[in-house]
């Protein structure tokens, strides 16, 4: 112990010379979102251009700090100054910035998104005053984006470890109590009670235990793990190593996506230092507690990541769900006794041993403490990931701090696939596992799709059931059969073919699914459907009677045409149409062929981004009349 | 077994002979060459003591594995929900002409194989496609046809 503290005092300050020293220091955010904006190639220039000024800078490659929109955000902190964030830096203007704000110190303050840390500089506001960060609440996100995940000495310095040496100098029956008290449920979806979850397990004798972190983020539009593993793998790994002091674990697997390759490689390195700074493996910190962790990578199943088919697949076997109990807290991997946390459930952990129970109480709402990640995304303004109280409003996460939609707003998908689909007028749902339930949705793991005028919602009731149908295990008859009756109805009624009764049909074999189906995944399935029906009943009334689709989505019920008056002849359409549907000289409006025109967008996208009028192709509803 | 290549034994024994070891094992093996062949199929079946068609039972029900030959670049086109509500599904259309191919296949001059990913994480600039380990964000049907034709 004694010696971790002089680690612990080191590293302080090794981060207090990073950060409060003259030194020049660029952070880039650098995990698969700022990638997949961009940022490693905005990485190499950073690069050439600190040669290339010969600038004394260091580069810090952090992870996401959950603007995702924003993205690639580069960071700058020079002598004097504190670090400040610009956004949207790309490869054209990286150069720029570094050199008029580090060479020529030019006051370019106002370009920038905002400060970090105590001291402030000339007007400029803090980056957490941002409309989309002000009302956040950053517990597991804390570090997310501030520092290096590659790096441990970072975590070390911003209290990173001090929950597990809290929790070692503990009894575990203490650990329980506390977890029970601050009133953490899991975070996977289901909102289960953390602490009566640790107390089976403990209470459960066994020569070996297992503990497993279910990273397997099934939800397809949500990236909250992913997020949090890329940007600070140990606050999950101190969480696990904490549950498993608790629960007397004795092996730990960490059961991730596939696709999630860089989480899976920082997880890798996180794990290769902990045990070089003696936090895993033999006798921790001189404790006698030992315990291991390894990586399962999962193999692209979405039924993986309930327990009990995730815990099959770990045994090699096909991943398919079993009925419960017993639980797995009592009979789990290879029989023995199992707890299965969520990867936000245990990066609060350590947040909840260093700080106490009664600091997360002060967070969210009697029966629904702490905070709870969501990811964002859809046509939102402001589109990434957030953390917020639990019993926020909906309204106040999507217009505050989404920044809500341009074209008006429709609905709110939370739960993902086994979700449902929040309409306008109940925007003021508070985000707690009860109400959403209510309004016949779940919190699930905490993915938002939100959605505008734009959105068809059959169509995407048929999208969810679409998926689920292709996932579904085939174990039990309900939801193998079952979902893809419910897709065949939803296919239907999206090609205009849908006879009378469909609706009723839907209805019932959506509540018979949902009741008879073996596990969550086939229980929840019809979620979608019943949650649509029930609240945009209409818009599928219009499709089955009139085979018109108001949103203009669903292509068997749509038309393009180009408007004569608008159109100036640029040929741009007539370039892109992959079928010759489209057809004029230069310079005179163009003709549509409806028969050629397979609906591919292309032209319509070409004339509203590319083209000289700008808007002369319209899609519209075939009403039958 | 003198048909079996030396360097899936190398492979092989490097995990314990234990049904556990059958899903690290596939993934290992299709990490040589980005599919699952009949060979490995029968190698991995002969180490652990269990059938082949034991080990296609598993292998199938996992989306992660191809028993196909892959193209020299692989293209995924993610239908995620973020990227179903902007225009994924359309994109993947424009795929499947552009390249004259369906999803799970490869085009005659094995150059692009195309599939479907449900979500890689990168929903906040969905909708998304992956070439390799390259992700494009904010794709549209006009700049997916600039996306591929860079790729030699
Ligand atoms: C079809 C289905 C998919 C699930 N997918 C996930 C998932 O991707 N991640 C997750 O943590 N939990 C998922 N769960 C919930 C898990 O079964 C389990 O409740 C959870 O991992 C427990 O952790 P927690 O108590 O920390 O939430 C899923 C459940 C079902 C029925
Ligand atoms: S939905 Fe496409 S990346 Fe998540």
């Amino acid at each position: 112990m004694n010696k971790f503290t002089t680690i612990q005092k080191q590293c302080s300050v090794d981060w207090d010379a990073l950060n409060n020293s003259g030194k020049t220091v660029i952070y880039l955010g650098m995990a698969s979102c700022g990638k997949a904006a961009g940022a490693d190639k905005v990485k190499a220039i950073i690069l050439d251009t600190i040669k290339k000024y010969k600038i004394e800078a260091e580069l810090v490659e952090v992870g996401c700090i959950g603007t995702c929109y924003l993205e690639p955000l580069m960071d700058i902190k020079t002598n004097g100054a504190p670090r400040i964030s610009f956004g949207n830096v790309t490869e054209k203007n990286a150069e720029t910035i570094i050199r008029k704000y580090i060479v020529e110190k030019e006051d370019i303050s106002k370009r920038s998104l905002g400060y970090f840390g105590p001291k402030g500089l000339n007007g400029l506001p803090g980056f957490f005053e941002q409309p989309m960060l002000k009302d956040q609440v950053r517990v597991v996100t804390k570090n997310c984006g501030i520092i290096d995940p590659g790096n441990i000495r970072h975590y070390i310095a911003n209290e990173g470890y001090a929950g597990l040496v809290k929790a070692l100098s503990k009894k575990p029956d203490e650990i329980i109590k506390e977890i029970t008290h601050a009133g953490i449920r899991g975070r996977g979806g289901a909102g289960f009670p953390t602490g009566i979850k640790w107390r089976t397990c403990r209470n459960t004798k066994s020569d070996e235990k297992y503990l497993i972190c279910n990273a397997d983020e099934g939800d397809p539009g949500a990236f909250m793990n992913r997020l949090l593993i890329e940007s600070d793998p140990h606050a999950l790994l101190e969480g696990m190593l904490i549950a498993a002091y608790t629960i007397g674990g004795t092996h730990g697997y960490i059961y991730t996506r596939a696709e999630y390759p860089l989480a899976i490689t920082r997880l890798q390195n996180a794990l290769d230092q902990v045990k070089e700074y003696g936090l895993m493996g033999k006798n921790i910190l001189g404790s006698g507690f030992s315990f291991e962790i390894k990586i399962k990578e999962g193999a692209g199943a979405f039924v993986c990541g309930e327990e009990t088919s995730l815990i099959h697949s770990i045994e090699g076997k096909r991943g398919m769900p079993r009925t419960r109990p017993p639980f797995p807290a009592v009979s789990g991997l290879n029989g023995k006794p199992t707890v299965i946390n969520n990867v936000e459930t245990l990066g609060t952990i350590p947040h909840i041993l260093r700080n106490g129970p009664e600091w997360y109480r002060q967070f969210g709402v009697e029966g629904n403490f702490g905070t709870k990640t969501f990811s964002l995304v859809g046509k939102i303004r402001r589109s990434g990931l957030i953390e917020v109280p639990l019993g926020t409003s909906l309204r106040k996460i999507i217009y505050d701090i989404g920044g809500g939609t341009q074209k008006p707003f429709k609905a709110v998908q939370t739960g993902g696939p086994s979700g449902g689909c929040i309409p306008k007028e109940l925007l003021d749902t508070p985000m707690t596992y009860e109400s959403l339930a209510k309004v016949g949705s779940i919190m699930g793991s905490g993915g938002l799709i939100v959605m505008d005028q734009d959105t068809c919602v059959v169509d995407l009731a048929r999208y969810f059931l679409d998926f689920i149908q292709k996932e579904s295990c085939g174990k039990c008859t309900p939801c193998r059969v079952g979902t893809r009756h419910i897709v065949e109805i939803l296919e239907k009624i999206c090609q205009g073919q849908a006879e009378p009764d469909f609706l009723d049909k839907l209805e019932s074999l959506s509540h018979l699914v949902k009741a008879t189906s073996l596990c969550g995944l086939g229980q929840t399935a019809p979620n979608p459907v019943l949650s649509t029906l029930r609240y945009f009943r209409q818009e599928y009334i219009q499709h089955v009677d009139e085979y018109y689709c108001p949103a203009l989505v669903c292509s068997s019920l749509i038309e393009y045409t180009v408007i004569k008056d608008k159109c100036t002849g640029c040929q741009r359409c007539v370039s892109v149409c992959p079928t010759g549907a489209i057809t004029g000289p230069r310079s005179e409006p163009h003709n549509l062929d409806i028969d050629k025109c397979i609906k591919c967008r292309a032209c319509y996208e070409i004339c509203r981004f590319d083209a000289i009028a700008g808007n002369a192709i319209v899609i519209s509803g075939r009403k039958r009349q | 077994m003198e048909r079996l290549d030396v360097s899936y034994d190398k492979i092989l024994h490097a995990y314990p002979n234990e049904e556990g070891s059958l899903i690290p094992l596939l993934q290992k093996m299709q990490a040589t060459k980005r599919y699952i062949s009949p060979e490995m199929v029968e190698a991995v079946a002969d180490y652990l003591g269990i059938t082949e068609s034991q080990v296609y039972g598993v292998a199938s029900f996992y989306s992660q594995f191809r028993f196909t030959e892959p193209g020299k670049h692989s293209i995924s086109v993610c239908l995620g929900t973020a990227c179903h509500v902007n225009g994924g599904e359309t994109l993947l259309e424009t795929f499947e002409r552009d390249l004259n191919i369906k999803p799970g296949e490869c085009t005659p001059d094995k150059k692009f194989d195309l599939n479907r990913v449900a979500c890689i994480g990168c929903c906040a600039l969905a909708p998304v496609v992956k070439v390799d380990n390259d992700v494009h964000s904010k794709v549209n049907v006009i700049k997916l046809k600039e996306i591929w034709t860079s790729y030699e």
